[in-house]
This record gives C-alpha cells, structure tokens and sequence, in this order.
C-alpha cells in the first residue's frame, strides 16, 4: 500500500499552513489565555473545592491508604531503629496526649489485669506481677511524633514477639489490636510484622523506674518502628485479629501504618 | 501550476523558535501545583509542633488540621517527586541542563549581578540564560533535591536511615527540610517577580515561544 499524501505538488506546505492560519483568530493570544485560565484553575484543583470537597478527601484516603501499602513494602522486619547512649536521654521527656496529665488514666497496678483475646490458644489474663517476671530488656531509641518533635528515652520490658509465642498467638494473622483506659478510649491496631519487630516493646519501665503515669503505667507498647501514636498507653487489652478494627488517630485521618 | 510554485526562500521570517519545549512547560507547571501543595500542607505540618516562634497564619495553610496536613503532604509528594525525578532524567538526558545552565562561572554571575542592580540586564534572546538566571535555577534544583531527600528521611527515619545520617540525625534533617522550603519560598518570589517584569518569559513557559 502506498502512503496516502494530503500534500499538493508545487505547493509550499509552510506557506499554506500560514495562510489558513491567517483566517484563524489570533491563536498565540487563545492559547497563552488558555493557559493562564487552566493555571487559575490549576490552584483550585480543577474545579473540585481544596479544601472541603469530598471528593478531595476520598481521593486523599484513597492516597493515605496507598501510602499504607508503600509503607508496609518498605518495611524491613530486620531494620533496626538507632539506638543511643545514656547521655542522649531527653530530659524531661515529654508528656504527651489529647487531655492534660491530670485527666491522664489513674491505674491501680493491683487490680489491673492485662486481656488477652482473639487469634491465641492462651486468652487467660495477666497479673502486672505475672508480666514482670518476664524477661526484660532496655533500649534507648527515638520516640518520634506525628507532630514532627522528637525525643530520646530509655524503655525496658519484654519484646511483644515473646509475649505473643508464649500466649500462642497466630502470627500469620494481620493485626494486634490494643485497647487502652485513656478517657474517650483509646486504641490503635499494630500490623503484624511490626509487631514481631524484635524492638517492638510491652514497656513496663522508663529510665529504670516503673513506668509512671505520664508516661502509661501499668504498660505502654513501645514500637521505634512507628510514629508516638501508634505507641499506646495505658494498655488494658490485646486483641490479635484479621480484621482492621480502626484507631483512635487512625480513623480521624492518621495514615494507619505511620511507620518510621 | 508552476505559479503556485514558492520556495523556502520566499518564507518571511521563520516561526518563532521554540524557548521551552512542550515535556519542561508541562513538569515546570506540574511542579509550580506539586510545590505549592507541599509548602502549604508543609505550613499545616509545622504548626503542630513549630521549630521557632512563629506559626503559619491558618489562612495560608492546607489541610484545616494537622491530619488534613499530612494527608496532603502525602499524596502532594508523590507528584512532586515522580515529576522532579522525570524532570532531572530528561533535563540530564537531553542536555538541557549541561546547555542551559553550564557554566557557571564567578565572574559571571559578578558581572550578571550587577548589570542586573542596575537595570542593565537584557534579556532580548530567551534562549540563553544569564548567569544569574544560572545560579538561581540550578541552585533551586540542588534545594529540590534537598528538600526531597531531608523530608524521605524524616518520613522513613529507620527505613531510610541513611538518608537521615547524610544531615546528622532526624531533628537536623527537620531544620534542613524547613530551610529548603524557606529557600524555595524566597525562590518563588523573586522568580514569579521576575517572570512578571519579562512577560514573554512567562507567555514562553506557557504557550513555548
């Protein structure tokens, strides 16, 4: 098959195209407003509100829960979170949480029973004198906050991937969920892997001490892998499940995996 | 037939020449949106926990809260940074960037300054940048890429801890991350400035020519 030409022989095609552009409105002028109009229309995001649209905010979850998945590829189960010297210690390590430290929980370390539920052969509850006879580490690592602050402290306990062997928990299930006693009901789910992370933590000291009020007494779950948040305090019950039961930040809009 | 013959010859001025090819308007423009998303949600981010005494005037910042903040920032970042690494691939690819911005010598930017004070810096041919101009674009680039490396660090500070040890430790990566944008504001005022003093600069970021 030839190839079919639209050209005339003999005649200049530069100089044709020029002359029927001629008749053609001023096309330079068209487009640079154009273009300036798609410019304007750029910053609103074309045409759909920034700020309050909901099809923004279903398209930012859509992205945050794409970010989850980004997230949990990059993971590195054998990463370690940098660990610092005794002089690297911020002091005083900061309280922090949506109340003041007056309405923070007020535990009675005798009556308190840590709850054990779901994918496990164990559900029987733990005694904080039961979960001290544990075998404990420390770690100095970085507590970083989804506010962007950070600070250095010293956390001992027993690394949670002992705990959930010794309760025989299902590791192939996808979430450790924790529930704790902050006002409002505090909770926040744990992916798996990042719980068997070997720095991931039930914390039942800081800085030697038992860990006091400010900071979760009886046990808070110290996780260096995630952002402050998904590091609970307070901790009443774990709960090992499929299902992806949500979280006190997460479902106001904090990217659910927020890893570090 | 022979008197519909033209030659080239007879083709007054040729078309005007082509300043920024169609892939450069498009990222320059991607990247205008992407940056301003990034500094405005990045605004939203600072004032939950500000490095200095001052926050950023709500009106000015994206998201309504902290979380609003960072889910923009998020997502803003993938634009950013898929368009900025398109963008070095075919400004190294195609020498452009070797063309445009190289050299840059010291001399040259001296004299550019101060033809530039005093108002005696041309710029009747688009096509070639001033050593100012230079100086300022390839810097931002450096800045660019800066800024992308100090906010994957302190978005992955044990994934990519690495990147973290290239600026010390996490809460320097934040002061570099927060300088970057400053330098990248300053940028901004001075380049839309600029561009609006030289209008046909900004009709040859839009429509090419």
């Amino acid at each position: 098959m030839a190839k079919r030409s639209f050209l005339i022989p003999g005649v200049d095609k530069r100089l044709l195209i020029k002359d029927s552009l001629k008749t053609m409105p001023d096309v330079t002028r068209r487009r640079f407003i154009a273009g300036g109009a798609s410019l304007g229309a750029l910053t609103l995001l074309t045409g759909c509100d920034v700020v309050d649209s909901s099809s923004a905010e279903t398209m930012l979850a859509k992205v945050s829960k794409f970010n989850d998945a980004v997230q949990a590829w990059m993971f590195n189960p054998d990463a370690l979170a940098p660990t610092f010297p005794e002089s690297a210690i911020t002091k005083p390590f900061p309280f922090n949480a949506y109340y003041d430290l007056d309405d923070a929980p007020d535990i009675d370390g005798a009556d308190w029973k840590l709850e054990v539920r779901g994918l496990v052969d164990n559900k029987k509850s733990w005694t904080l004198d039961e979960l001290y006879k544990l075998p404990q580490v420390t770690q100095i690592t970085r507590h970083i906050c989804v506010e962007g602050w950070s600070a250095i402290g010293s956390w001992t306990g027993t690394p949670l991937r002992d705990f959930l062997k010794l309760i025989g928990a299902d590791t192939r299930a996808k979430y450790v969920w924790f529930q704790c006693a902050d006002k409002d009901g505090y909770n926040s789910p744990l992916d798996m892997r990042s719980a068997l992370h070997p720095q991931t933590q039930m914390t039942f000291k800081y800085a030697s001490e038992i860990l006091p009020r400010a900071y979760g007494f009886p046990m808070k779950i110290r996780v260096p892998t995630k952002l402050g948040f998904k590091n609970p305090k307070y901790v009443v019950s774990m709960e090992v499940t499929n299902d992806y039961k949500g979280g006190y930040w997460e479902d106001q809009g904090y990217n659910s995996f927020s890893g570090s | 037939m022979a008197s519909l013959t033209v030659t080239d010859e007879r083709v007054g001025a040729t078309p005007a020449k082509v300043i920024q090819p169609a892939w450069v308007r498009i990222m320059h423009w991607v990247n205008a949106l992407a940056m301003i998303l990034m500094i405005l949600s990045g605004w939203q981010i600072y004032n939950a926990s500000p490095l200095f005494g001052f926050s950023f005037p709500r009106e000015y910042t994206l998201g309504g809260w902290l979380g609003g903040g960072l889910l923009w920032h998020f997502a803003a970042m993938w634009l950013l940074m898929i368009n900025g690494l398109a963008y070095l691939v075919t400004g190294i690819a195609t020498g452009r960037f070797r063309r445009k911005l190289l050299p840059i010598t010291a001399s040259g930017v001296l004299h550019d300054v101060r033809a530039a004070l005093t108002f005696k810096l041309g710029h009747d041919d688009l096509t070639v940048y001033n050593y100012v101009q230079r100086l300022l674009y390839a810097g931002i680039i450096v800045v660019g890429v800066l800024i992308v490396l100090s906010g994957l660090g302190m978005w992955k500070p044990v994934q990519l801890y690495y990147l973290v040890m290239l600026f010390g430790d996490y809460p320097t990566a934040r002061y570099v991350h927060f300088f970057c944008m400053a330098a990248i504001c300053a940028f901004l005022v001075i380049h839309v400035l600029l561009a609006l003093l030289v209008p046909k600069s900004l009709r040859a970021m839009i429509i090419g020519r």
